[in-house]
């Protein structure tokens, strides 16, 4: 364990809010304002994970939230988070953390051997090997390959936290509460705008919080703590922290994610732990900042080597030293900043390496005079230590290697802007060589980039640039900003030169930390052929990892190009793909899941339906009453067939408001009709219903129902449940988009109306109770087909359809939404004395299969009119859609498989739909497939189990045997092939 | 992505149905030109790039809409109403 | 240089410094007999078939990316063959039977896994079509089996069994079916391929096609002009951008298809499962990153990446059918561009054009078919035939209406 700790002094932290966590069951403390990694550091803890492939320890190495190391599973039981970075982590009192990927424990790991043979475990092995013999890949290999990959361990159950989502809307999303987007965001406010401003950490200023910089003659933590109180006070701002804009999508639409609680250990009563955003912006300003670069020497993942950034945050902000002695690796100016601040922090610096023989005396200041060893032209070549850093190979300018102890090594490998959300809609970053790095190229519409997003490393610049930004946006509105003079601050611009590889060193260099991918692997894939960036990308597994190759996109990258002689600019760099840091699906998904998933439809009758102890099933968004089980009864058929004998000997009630309803008006409505069904409608007269069918254009059947004509100007049709919402869709289509010179107009009255079949012989003599006296039902005045608008119960409006999907004598009654339960309550007390039942789903499935109507298994898509014996409906008089193309050949061939009845030979053995007609004899095989059941029942009125289905040649067949063949639940069943009217086959019963 | 509906204002696409490509959509031949049917009912130009399509405001004024969509880069440059194409046409 | 243990040991004691490429850059012939448009899996699988099943290795595969930069490497890399309707059944099943062999076959390890792939049903409704669909599976000599409710428990406890808005009801499994590394499966074709003799030319963009007296005789690319015998199409998602330089339209719209992959967690799900009650479908990488999918965007895009509602959409269903993901972390999303056919089903067949052939309308199921479309199209373009296994997929098919329309959905690409 290395001895450091917190500093007495100093930092963005509140001493006065001790805070106690723990890491691997060790309680600890911390204090509020610290991250899990400042107080990990605080406590002494360098070790903090192991890596994905070699297991090899790893420490802290970043600040934020591009940590490839420090990866940590949160929580504990169903909260578990695995993989969650400490660096991002805001500590809290009972945080619970422990190290991952690991075992049997973080400081012993047995599948640490895989670094000792990572000779044979080099990029690509995996598709070299594991081969022989072929039936071991997914026995052996693949099992202890996916038992040694993966992170951390996902929770085992059910997520007990609440998701949000929000929409916003705003005129200027400034994304980045650092100095340029606080700049920005300030120049725009005050100009009126309606202002955004995300900041993904928990105290906005950025980078202005871990350095020592000063504005206007103060801290710059000051500064941005004073701008972001007078945002926070400006109505038309609203100032989202711990808030990540994680991808830009099309129309300027921003995803956010607010992470309301995870800075405390369970979400308080009725509040989400995240809340996703979706943001509006007219326009939008990028001050996401830039991300340091690693350098790439042996052994460069040793706990204790750091980026120099980082070292400042932990020192400048959080008070807490990543080590005793410090040394410092360097390619830029920037990186002598850690040594100078450490310095500042009683730390003592062992060493400042800079690889640049020209570096300007200057830089270091007053180093010089502390003793300090400072190198020019030099490099470390190797860092040594296992579990944490024990010392540094330097070779200097000369070529001479020293040895160095320190306990942390803080490197700079210079800044690559974050450019990552001006790549989601596709724009690629352009390489700046003077930088150098990628630099934000084609941006989305309405954004711009300010800052060290843009490239602009020096304070001075990058508060110019973000009121520039502001300045421009506001403008853009028509608001006129203020010339408030701009604060002051430094503006030397540090100079770097890249140092993308340093090689001599022993031992394995790192590109991509949490992968293992090494500088040697990316020479590797560059020599086997995989040389766009893209392939080193798939090749390596380089930048996949959980940081998305934060750290070691642009490493790699300069590499590859080193390897391939060419220039960076031309090697380019892969796409940065949405999120920009990893978002929780919970967070994705919000509240729709469980029950809520998808809204739940209820019919207008479904209290009705209740109170007669109906059981409801999911169909589609609706849920419907599908038996009414009495007591005795042991189990659904046996409740739905004295369903189906009530309304055979009697009469029943079932509900039917699910199926579409959709009002058609106008002079024009029966030519839309008759365009749109295959029969004829404009011939239909008032007062009458019609069943129809529907083609699509391709000539197959797309829907069926009955429409009546109330007046001459005025349809009524009713479509399939299934299809309302898409036949609505359809009529309009036809109207607006093929024929809108016809004068019609509709509307979906689905919601509008109950409705309800009453059906059975005593169905007209119940229904005569109810219906108002001057309108008679009796069969001469409303005989088969009828439909008109009547007044029942004293007024109540009502229309009254008679037509029959059971086949007895029946009506569907049709009243207000509002009154649909009173009107069934009533109708059920009218006809008790006649013996009136409720009948659900499956006994209006088992009728509608002894009449043999089709249904949703038979209109599946891929039937014809002519195969479901519907052909005669086919008008040969008018044009309407589908009519040409169901002509084609494939279409009207004679072995096409039509609609059959099927009766098993044994007519007490049950047949099951799905099953295949097999010849008798044949061999079961694609060959002898004849076709398929389609719908089966058990026949109370034929007592026995009767089928649909569809057979090669259709009613040619009728008469012939055939087997049903279930190979899936292991029956083969004899049955004979018929007409698919099963019942009443004269249609005699809904007449009289 | 974000649709301009004329009747409605700038909505979220989430709102809406979209069939495809409005010029061959709203094409129906008529007669009984089997091929001139093949052609309307399956054969698209695919374009890369500004693309007229039809949307449906199904959560909206329910109107069906012909929008100008790049589709190499989703960017929405006109939407008008589908019906506007045949105003004052004969049935 | 064939991998073997020996050379996977000998290598790593010598820090790898032997390994060779594994297939060469070489400058583009003035002439071909075969020229395949498309570097992606079709294409390399197509070129690899030509060579190794017809002899045909005077062949170029001209790709305007990097290999396998389309659909091969972006899909969520399931193989199966479970369809339902003939012509499928077979042509699926010839696939997963080369997948099977297909590591020993072309030297490269692809980590073919037949992990299972189990479709959910939700409703008696569904339950029925599932039944169609096994029982002509085993009519085809595929393996299918019906689960119930229990069954499924058994498998994935960790579903939502308690609290679903649509309670799982059983499923339809194919234990052959599963998944593989799907970029693997480009590299080891190219592999395959180049060693053989074809010509891999990467960064040569097709610009146009030449057509004299009515033949196809070469193409015109940004490395100039290539003259060859017979030209073959396999560029799905750009189908009918490059079917346009000869004058051809197509049944096919290009459309977005979007993936996800989580951060990489500890296995916790063995098979591949798909929800049967919303578009969502998930498995588990070697990596350990979870990996799904749901529906297409709906609209016409050339542009591989889409938007929200369906993001959201697969997150809510994921969600729905396994409550215990809430905290882990999409880690990257991303899309690609599907040629989306207009009966769901897919065209490898002559064009009207001589000379040149169409191997397009892959849908969002073309990482599966990536053998057998190779092996049928090689065996097309070689003979100047369909095969009896690609016989149905032919492209007058729409015309005739022998449509193969799995879904039922019709002439509308979005619903396939």
């Amino acid at each position: 364990m290395s001895s450091a700790g917190r500093l007495p002094t100093g930092g963005r932290i509140d001493r006065a809010r001790p805070i106690k966590f723990s890491f691997d069951g060790r309680s600890m403390s911390g204090f509020a304002g610290d991250t899990l990694a400042s107080a990990l550091i605080a406590n002494g803890v360098s070790l903090v994970g192991r890596s994905f492939k070699y297991h090899r320890p790893r420490g802290i190495l970043s600040a934020g939230s591009e940590e490839p190391n420090a990866l940590v599973e949160m929580r504990a039981g169903a909260r578990r988070e695995p993989n969650t970075r400490a660096t991002s982590v805001e500590l809290f009192d009972g945080l619970q953390a422990q190290s991952q990927n690991r075992w049997p424990s973080l400081g012993f790991d047995i599948l640490a051997l895989n670094g000792l043979v990572g000779g044979f475990l080099s990029a690509g092995f995996y598709y070299k090997t594991f081969m022989w013999p072929a039936a071991f890949w997914e026995k052996v290999y693949e099992p202890l390959i996916r038992r040694a990959a993966g992170l951390g361990r996902s929770a085992g159950a059910e997520d007990p936290d609440h998701y949000e989502k929000s929409h916003a809307h705003c005129d200027v999303l400034v994304i980045g509460g650092g100095p340029a987007g606080l700049m920005a965001a300030l120049t725009a406010a005050r100009s009126g705008a309606r202002v955004i401003l995300a900041d993904e950490d928990f105290l906005p200023g950025g980078r202005l919080n871990a350095e020592r910089q000063e504005i206007d003659g103060a801290a710059g933590s000051i500064w941005a703590a004073t701008v972001a109180a007078e945002l926070s006070s400006m109505p038309n701002v609203r100032l989202m922290r711990r808030t990540t804009v994680f991808g830009v999508y099309d129309g300027s639409t921003y995803a956010a994610l607010e992470r309301v609680n995870d800075h405390v250990a369970v979400p308080p009563p009725f509040q989400p732990r995240q809340r996703m955003w979706r943001i509006y912006a007219r326009r939008s300003i990028l001050a996401a900042g830039a991300l340091e670069r690693p350098l790439v020497f042996a052994n460069n993942d040793r706990p204790g080597v750091m980026l120099a950034g980082a070292v400042r945050s932990y020192i400048n902000r959080f008070a807490v030293t990543p080590g005793q002695r410090l040394a410092v690796f360097t390619c830029c100016d920037d990186g002598w900043q850690a040594a100078i601040d450490a310095a500042a922090a009683g730390i003592s610096i062992e060493a400042v390496i800079d690889s640049r023989a020209e570096a300007s005396p200057a830089l270091g200041g007053e180093l010089g005079k502390r003793d300090v060893r400072i190198f020019r032209g030099a490099e470390v070549i190797r860092a040594v230590g296992s579990r944490g850093l024990q010392a540094i190979e330097v070779r200097d300018a000369s070529g001479r290697i020293s040895s160095i102890l320190c306990d942390a090594l803080a490197m700079s490998g210079g800044w690559s802007p974050i450019t990552h959300l001006t790549s989601h809609l596709g724009g690629r970053p352009v390489w700046n060589e003077s930088l150098p790095a990628f630099v934000p190229g084609t941006l989305p519409s309405g954004m711009s980039v300010v800052g060290a997003a843009n490239g602009a490393m020096a304070l001075a610049r990058s508060l110019a640039g973000g009121r520039d930004a502001g300045a421009s946006a506001a403008r853009d509105f028509g608001r006129s900003a203020s010339d408030a003079p701009l604060p002051k601050a430094d503006d030397e611009p540090a100079t770097v030169r890249a140092l993308w590889h340093v090689s001599g060193g022993r031992g394995p260099a790192f590109v991509d930390f949490q992968n293992d991918v090494t500088a040697k692997d990316v020479g590797l894939a560059s020599r086997e052929g995989y040389r766009s960036v893209e392939l080193l990308k798939r090749y390596t597994t380089l930048g996949m990892a959980t940081d998305q190759g934060k750290t070691s996109n642009v490493n790699g990258l300069a590499i590859l190009a080193s390897e391939l002689a060419q220039p960076i600019a031309t090697v380019g760099t892969t796409l940065n793909r949405p999120p920009f840091t990893p978002v929780s699906i919970g967070a994705l998904a919000g509240h729709h899941r469980g029950k809520d998933f998808r809204a739940t439809r209820l019919s207008p009758l479904h209290e009705w339906a209740k109170t007669h102890g109906a059981v409801f099933i999911e169909s589609g968004a609706w849920l419907r009453a599908s038996w009414f089980p009495r007591p005795g009864e042991k189990d659904w058929l046996e409740s739905a067939s004295r369903e189906v004998r009530a309304v055979r000997s009697a009469v029943g009630l079932t509900d039917v408001s699910t199926l579409g309803k959709i009002d058609i008006q106008g002079p024009d409505a029966g030519t839309l009709l008759d365009r749109v069904y295959c029969n004829t409608f404009s011939t239909l007269a008032v007062g009458k219903a019609r069943y129809g069918v529907m083609l699509r254009e391709d000539g197959f059947v797309m829907d069926d129902g009955t429409t009546s004509r109330l007046a001459t100007d005025h349809f009524v049709m009713t479509t399939t449940t299934a299809n309302a919402v898409g036949i609505m869709r359809h009529l309009e289509f036809c109207h607006q988009g093929l024929w809108p010179g016809l004068d019609v107009q509709m509307t979906s009255i689905s919601e509008q109306w109950a409705q309800m079949a009453i059906a059975g012989p005593k169905s007209r003599e119940t229904l005569a109770r109810i219906v108002d006296r001057q309108h008679d039902i009796s069969d001469a005045a409303f005989p088969y087909l009828t439909a008109r608008e009547i007044t029942i119960l004293g007024g109540t409006r009502a229309r009254l359809f008679r037509i029959s999907y059971s086949g007895e004598l029946a009506y569907e009654l049709a009243v207000p939404a509002g009154v649909g339960n009173a009107v069934a309550a009533a109708i059920m007390e009218a006809g008790t004395d006649l013996g009136i039942q409720p009948y659900g789903l499956e006994a209006m499935g088992i009728m509608r299969i002894e009449k043999g109507h089709v249904a949703g298994s038979e209109i599946n898509g891929q039937t014809t009119a002519r195969d479901l014996g519907l052909g005669k409906m086919m008008s040969k008089k008018k044009d309407y859609i589908g009519r040409v193309l169901a002509e084609r050949p494939a279409l009207a061939a004679p072995d096409r498989w039509g609609l059959v009845g099927l009766k098993p030979v044994d007519w007490t053995t049950r047949i099951r739909a799905g099953a295949h007609l097999i010849p008798i004899g044949a061999a079961t095989t694609t060959a002898n497939d004849l076709g398929y059941v389609t719908s089966v029942a058990f026949s109370p009125s034929l007592e026995r189990w009767i089928g649909l289905g569809l057979i090669s040649g259709g009613a040619s067949k009728h008469g012939t045997r055939v087997r049903l063949v279930d190979l899936l639940r292991g029956s083969d069943i004899e049955a004979e092939v018929c007409d698919p009217v099963f019942y009443d086959p004269k249609g005699e019963r809904l007449h009289g | 992505m974000r649709i301009r509906c004329p009747y409605c204002g700038e909505r979220s696409n989430d709102e809406f149905y979209v069939l495809g490509d409005a010029d061959a959509l709203t094409a129906r031949p008529s007669g009984e030109n089997a091929e001139a049917f093949h052609e309307y009912v399956y054969q698209r130009t695919n374009l890369a790039g500004l693309h007229r399509e039809l949307w449906y405001h199904s959560n909206g004024c329910r109107r069906w809409l012909v929008v100008t969509r790049d589709t190499r880069t989703h960017e929405i440059s006109d939407v008008t109403y589908a019906s506007k194409r045949g105003e004052g046409e004969a049935a | 240089m064939k991998y073997s243990i020996f050379s996977v040991l000998r290598e790593g004691l010598r820090g790898g410094k032997g390994w060779t490429p594994a297939w060469r850059e070489p400058e583009p012939k003035p002439h071909y007999d075969i020229v395949i448009v498309g570097g992606g899996g079709h294409g390399l699988a197509t070129a690899y078939y030509l060579a190794k099943e017809h002899g045909l290795t005077n062949v170029a595969v001209v790709e305007k990316g990097y290999i396998g930069s389309g659909n091969v490497g972006r899909n969520t890399t399931i193989i199966r063959s479970n369809y339902l309707l003939p012509y499928n059944t077979h042509f699926y099943e010839w696939s997963m039977k080369l997948w099977e062999g297909l590591e020993q076959d072309f030297n490269y390890n692809a980590m073919v896994s037949q992990r299972g792939v189990l479709n959910l049903y939700h409703s008696d409704a569904q339950r029925d079509a599932y039944v169609r669909r096994g029982n002509a599976m085993r009519l085809a000599g595929v393996d299918a089996e019906l689960i119930d409710a229990d069954g499924v428990r058994a498998m994935a406890p960790f579903l939502d069994f308690e609290n679903a808005r649509f309670p799982i009801h059983g499923g339809l499994l194919q234990r052959r079916g599963g998944t593989a590394r799907h970029d693997a499966v480009a590299w080891g074709y190219a592999r395959g391929a180049d060693s053989r003799g074809v010509d891999i030319l990467q960064n040569t963009e097709v610009t146009g096609i030449r057509i004299e007296a009515g033949r196809a005789v070469g193409v015109e690319t940004t490395r100039g002009f290539i003259r060859a015998g017979k030209i073959g199409l396999a560029c799905a998602g750009n189908s009918s951008r490059v079917a346009a330089m000869a004058g051809l339209r197509l049944p096919i719209e290009s459309h977005v298809l979007q993936a996800f992959v989580s951060e990489g967690i500890k296995p916790v799900i063995d098979q591949v499962i798909t929800f049967g009650a919303g578009h969502f479908y998930i498995s588990q990488s070697d990596k350990g990153g979870l990996v799904f999918g749901g529906d297409i965007d709906g609209y016409n895009s050339y542009a591989q990446r889409g938007n929200l509602y369906i993001i959201e959409d697969v997150h809510e269903a994921g969600m729905a059918l396994w409550p215990a993901i809430g905290r882990l972390r999409t880690l990257r999303h991303w899309g690609g561009i599907m040629d989306m056919s207009m009966d769901g089903s897919p065209i490898i067949d002559k064009s009207p054009i001589d000379g040149l052939y169409l191997n397009c309308g892959w849908c969002y199921g073309g990482f599966k078919a990536t053998p057998a479309s190779g092996w049928c199209f090689a065996h097309t373009i070689a003979r100047d035939a369909p095969h009896a296994l690609n016989a149905g997929f032919r492209l007058d098919r729409f015309a005739s209406g022998r449509l193969i329309d799995e879904k039922g959905a019709g002439a509308q690409p979005n619903l396939h």
